[in-house]
């Protein structure tokens, strides 16, 4: 082993060493390569964008929604197309956007935290992506052609089954979701190896950024949670549907609770999956403005952990209407419960680091102080729901869908806006306009709350869920007026956004490395990253590398610039191990996607294309894994 | 403090038809004061978070405005053993408070599950169908089942066990006043308790995502003194009086000669289909369609001529009445009593 | 750019007719007895057009569905099983004694046939005996495979009433 890592001074850059890593690290233009790319910066940029194309879909979904419900007995969506509109809005975000679009901020910030070049397995990342794009074109593609599943997000059983959802509705759905699970777990696994080989030497665990812990436990609750609902949509549901099984089928002996329950033990954990990066997030962004580091480290650490291993013992919180036995569900009555604890510490925490802070309130800072407030209020009423008597009056119920998006908007959605003003420098080169992102946090906060704090009031005076329209003498006309109210200042709010965002990436101010003066290593490549993030990979002695005392800093020297080399760490102390050769661009990740999402597609018109998949998915992967000598791998 | 909270929450639901607000029997009073009881204390633990995440915003040390500050602000060693000291103490404390509701939620929830006391308990069989309820009254002598639809009477005052399940897709039984709601799943039976402690008219809907028309799957349940519900319940066991007048004797051929006989039972009359609701004391009723529209003869004309537009996607076929005949059915209709 | 156009339409088109959900019956699929209904050619008045009686629910995978339901529901399956016969023919077959187009097995129904085939029409409105024309023409795999559903629910016979008939309850 050849490579020496030292705490020299870092010297000046080397002009021909930066040459040389611009040249192997380089994307070349035309579109064969775009379609070829395995750099994670455009990968994750791709996620972002791609997910937020799908946020805006579900938003429109969302407005109709409320269109509808405004007034009662409306007539602007019959039961049909309402049914099909909140099995859209529901898949779209949970599926579609709210996963990927963290995926893809980890995919992005993952490896510049960390100090190293890219992710563990690039044309992985790349297959990751193609796959989720090919699923989320087939459930619009599928809209296109009238096809739209309408039995609900969760696609209960016998209700999804043959005989009540008749036509291919349900089918694309089913199948939709094998494309996005086979997409989270790539990037899941991706990230695990990446998090836990891939650190800058001297980055041992108790040294990592707090959102590289929330990407690590999430991507191993993706890989536990994913195959159940892959089970239950694919195997179960599926096969019920298309060749004749009855796993599900009450009525020839399945069960339909088995459904639930597979379903569920994806869907808790789902929510956290979701969650986790957004309290990374939360960590990053307030460490920073309020200039010390985050109180609390091994407590928030813990508590990650936690959050990852309790949630996966709280799925029957969602069947309590089920007829269970009482005894059983106790328990994740005290375990839903206890969940809350480990949400509260990291509040603790940061309220800890509030207090001790020199706040700078950017407007990244108020999406966090929107997030305790929203967040807090969901977690309450969650708490609520989690005590069975309390569950049974208001389960199924608009107080259910005002809790999961209290939670859900309140503890993934403001962090995530937090955190594209926050590191809005970083990926694009300039500032983001802090007075618009402002006004957008104002607006988004105070219409969220007119939308969905109503709702709680609507379900308490018993009006259901996923009901097309209401009797005037119900009473919920008032309610459901102000929530669409809210529901249309909220997408107001969002084209704040957006259009901040399309100023700010033409006129905006330049923004030099550091424009927050943060601690974490991210902050030390250009902004936005050369594709190689950094010049020389770093040597870390601290918690915060950039709050370190220049002359304290060294660098990692002996590694090939000229191709894409990066350097292996051991996993506790991230000691040198090797040094590792990664691949350059790729067709065959694009390739193979291709292979597997034309069978996939077909498979939901007839059984044979799975055979279609099969080869045409082999031929990607010979073609991906043709072997090459580890010398001759060029850039 | 309690009342006030119930009071201001009982007041606003003075619009509404079926709210958890307005507890008519014991199981929903008893999840109502748990609610209020759970609401206060985690209200005043969110205003607390609030007030602790907001007070730094009004300290000194903050804004841009205050450079030069330093990169990073390293508290000393005593001010981060006081954190550690408060967070681990508010963890403690949330541990505690968190363990009592759990206490007192698993013994409410024994409490709601069930009465102590079932000797004299009411059995009604509930079986969910897209998109009505098939209403059974069970009883040991085979000669006192009545069968009914979409409509529920209970005696005040007494525990009656729900037995449910579905012929079809999953539903949930679901009366706010009266108790939370228990899924009817195919294949699956289950049990709620339900009581009313008042007399009156209690709306329920079916409270799982069923299909096209979940929106209008609603039911009453009409609570009344005992020998109210026992007479009711005689009457039941009726079969229909057959009609005297010609017009609506004309109006029970129509009835019996079209579609109708093939879903439809009227006991007494050669009307033996299981497929939809019973009509045998069908005008009796207080809604049509499962809680959709009153029931009145502008109604029954209307649902009868095109149920489609009242509840589209419904299994209720769209049978052909000649104009003629139509008046005569709904008075036919109205005697079913 | 027109040509992806032309493609989007293409394919827009492509589940029309399985995706269709009639939900309100049109006025004329109320009449009783459609013209499919005649026994003799010969008509007074000079020779009538031949009419071509289609199933409007072709290929539509909700009449299937619903037909699925109306054959348990109105008790076909009492003689027909779930397809295979049982005191009455089978109704998955290549010879079919009285035809076994869309507007045959439609007269069939309506009129009834002799030895215990009763007659429905004027029971059942002329479109649900469209919705079982179409579901017992896909147990023939006649109806596009897409559209059809791959499996009955309940192949069983007597599906309804799981609960016990007899009583179980404490009222005098």
């Amino acid at each position: 082993m050849s490579t020496l890592v030292t705490s020299v001074k870092a010297p000046a850059i080397d002009a021909s060493q930066r040459e040389q890593l611009e040249s192997a690290w380089r994307n070349k233009p035309g579109i064969a390569e775009w379609f070829s790319v395995t750099t994670h910066q455009a990968i994750g940029k791709r996620y972002i964008v791609t997910a937020f194309i799908f946020l805006l879909l579900g938003g429109i979904e969302a407005l109709f929604m409320r269109l509808q419900l405004a007034a009662p007995e409306n007539t602007l969506l019959g039961p049909v197309r309402y049914n099909q509109m909140f099995t859209m809005h529901g898949t779209t975000m949970m599926f579609l956007f709210a996963v990927p679009v963290m995926e893809g901020m980890g995919v992005y910030l993952v490896p510049l935290m960390l100090g190293t070049r890219n992710v563990a397995f690039p044309r992985l990342n790349a297959f990751g992506y193609w796959i989720y794009l090919a699923g989320g074109l087939l459930l619009y593609g599928a809209a296109l052609t009238n096809t739209l599943p309408d039995a609900g997000w969760f696609a209960y059983p016998p209700l999804s089954g043959p005989n009540f959802s008749p036509g291919k509705g349900v089918d694309v759905w089913a199948q939709m979701i094998t494309f996005t699970e086979i997409s989270a777990m790539c990037v899941a696994v991706e990230l695990i190896v990446t998090i836990l080989r891939m650190r800058a030497p001297g980055m041992s665990l108790n040294r990592m950024p707090m959102f590289c812990w929330s990407m690590l436990v999430q991507s191993f609750m993706i890989i536990f949670a994913m195959p159940a609902v892959m089970v239950a949509s694919t195997v179960f549901l599926l096969n019920d549907r298309t060749i004749g099984t009855h796993f599900v089928n009450p009525a020839e002996g399945g069960d339909p609770l088995l459904y639930q329950h597979l379903f569920w033990f994806f869907g808790h954990p789902e929510v956290y999956i979701i969650f986790l990066p957004a309290l990374g997030m939360i960590s990053s962004i307030l460490e920073t403005h309020s200039r010390r580091g985050v109180f609390g480290y091994p407590a928030l650490v813990l508590s990650l952990v936690g959050n990852g291993f309790v949630a996966f013992g709280l799925w029957v919180h969602h069947m309590f209407a089920t007829g269970l036995p009482q005894i059983g569900e106790a328990y994740f009555t005290a375990a839903s419960m206890m969940i809350a604890i480990t949400s509260g510490v990291q509040i603790f925490c940061w309220l800890a680091t509030l207090w001790t802070g020199r706040l700078q309130l950017t407007a990244a800072m108020h999406f966090i102080f929107g997030f305790i407030f929203i967040f807090v209020i969901g977690g309450m009423t969650g708490v609520m729901l989690a005590s069975i008597p309390l569950d049974l009056q208001v389960h199924d119920t608009y107080f259910v869908v005002a809790h999961f998006h209290y939670v859900l908007i309140g503890g993934a959605l403001f962090p995530l806006f937090g955190a594209f003003h926050y590191w809005f420098p970083k990926f694009t080169g300039r500032m983001i306009d802090e007075k618009l992102g402002k006004i957008a946090f104002w607006i988004l906060f105070f219409g969220f709350n007119l939308t969905f704090f109503p709702m709680h009031i609507a379900g308490l005076h018993g009006m259901t869920r996923r009901i097309y329209t209401y009797a005037a003498e119900m009473g919920w006309g008032q309610t459901n007026l102000l929530a669409t109210a809210g529901a249309i200042t909220i997408a107001f709010g969002g084209v704040i956004f957006i259009v901040n965002v399309l100023r700010s990436l033409s006129r905006g101010a330049r923004a030099d490395t550091n424009p927050w003066e943060a601690g974490t290593l991210e902050w030390a490549a250009d902004s936005p990253p050369a594709n190689y993030n950094f010049v020389n990979l770093p040597l870390i002695t601290a918690r915060y590398p950039l709050w370190t005392e220049r002359s304290e800093r060294g660098i990692v020297v002996g590694m090939r610039n000229d191709r894409r080399e990066v350097l292996i760490t051991t996993l506790m102390d991230a000691e040198p191990h090797h040094r590792s050769v990664l691949p350059g661009s790729s067709i065959w990740p694009f390739l193979t996607a291709l292979g597997f999402s034309i069978g996939l597609v077909g498979s939901v018109a007839a059984f044979y294309w799975y055979y279609i998949a099969s080869v045409l998915g082999m031929i990607g992967l010979i073609g991906w894994f043709w072997p090459r000598q580890p010398l001759d791998i060029k850039p | 403090m309690k009342r006030a909270v119930l009071g201001s929450l009982a007041a606003s639901t003075a619009f509404a038809q079926q709210s958890a607000l307005d507890a008519a029997g014991p199981n929903a009073y008893r999840i109502k004061l748990l609610g209020a009881v759970f609401l206060v204390l985690l209200g005043l633990i969110f205003l607390i978070v609030i007030a602790l995440a907001l007070i730094p915003l009004a300290r000194r040390h903050r804004g841009i405005e205050q450079e030069p500050l330093e990169q990073r602000n390293q508290p000393s060693q005593l001010t981060e053993r006081k954190l550690a000291g408060s967070v681990g103490a508010a963890t403690v404390i949330t541990v505690l408070i968190l363990f009592g509701l759990v206490i007192i939620s698993v013994v409410a929830g024994k409490t709601v599950s069930g009465p102590s006391n079932r000797a004299n308990a009411l059995v009604i069989e509930i079986t969910g169908n897209q998109w009505w309820w098939a209403v059974r009254y069970a009883n040991d002598d085979a000669s006192r089942i009545a069968v009914t639809a979409n409509e529920l009477h209970i005696p005040v005052g007494r525990p009656v066990m729900i037995r449910g399940t579905s012929n079809d897709v999953i539903h949930s039984f679901w009366v706010p006043s009266l108790q939370g709601k228990r899924d009817l799943i195919p294949s699956h039976v289950t049990t709620d308790w339900i009581q009313a402690d008042r007399p009156g008219r209690f709306r329920g809907q079916c409270a799982e995502f069923c299909g096209l028309q979940h929106a209008h799957m609603a039911l009453w349940v009409v609570a009344e003194p005992a020998e109210q519900f026992e007479a009711w319940l005689t009457h039941q066991l009726q079969a229909a009086i057959p009609p005297s007048e010609p017009v609506k004797q004309r109006g029970q051929q129509v009835f019996l000669n079209s579609g109708c006989v093939l879903c439809h039972a009227i006991q007494g009359t050669t009307a033996a289909g299981q497929v939809g609701p019973d009509l045998t004391h069908f005008a009796s009723r207080l809604t049509i369609a499962a809680g959709t529209l009153a029931n009145n003869k502008g109604n029954l004309a209307g649902w009868i001529a095109d149920p489609q537009n009242i509840k589209a996607g419904t299994h209720m076929a769209t049978i052909p009445v000649k104009s003629e005949d139509v008046q005569p059915l709904l008075e036919y209709m109205e005697t079913l009593q | 750019m027109r040509l992806l156009a032309v493609g989007c339409c293409l394919i827009a088109l492509a589940a029309c007719q399985r995706e269709r959900r009639d939900l309100r019956p049109s006025p004329t699929s109320l009449a009783v007895f459609g013209s499919a209904g005649r026994e003799s050619e010969l008509q007074p008045g000079g020779a009538q057009p031949d009419l071509n009686v289609t199933n409007p629910y072709q290929g539509s995978a909700a009449a299937i569905a619903e037909g699925q339901r109306l054959f348990s529901w109105y008790n076909c399956a009492g003689c027909h099983a779930n397809g295979g016969g049982a005191i009455g023919p089978p109704l998955i077959k290549e010879e079919w004694t009285y035809g076994g187009e869309p507007a045959n097995l439609f007269d069939t129904i309506v009129k009834g046939r002799p030895n215990g085939m009763p007659s429905w029409g004027g029971r059942i409105p002329e479109y649900q005996i469209w919705q079982i024309v179409a579901f017992v023409r896909s147990l023939n795999n006649k109806e596009p495979k897409s559209a059809t559903p791959a499996r009955n629910d309940t192949i069983q016979q007597d599906p309804g009433a799981l609960l016990p008939k007899s009583g179980g309850g404490v009222t005098k």
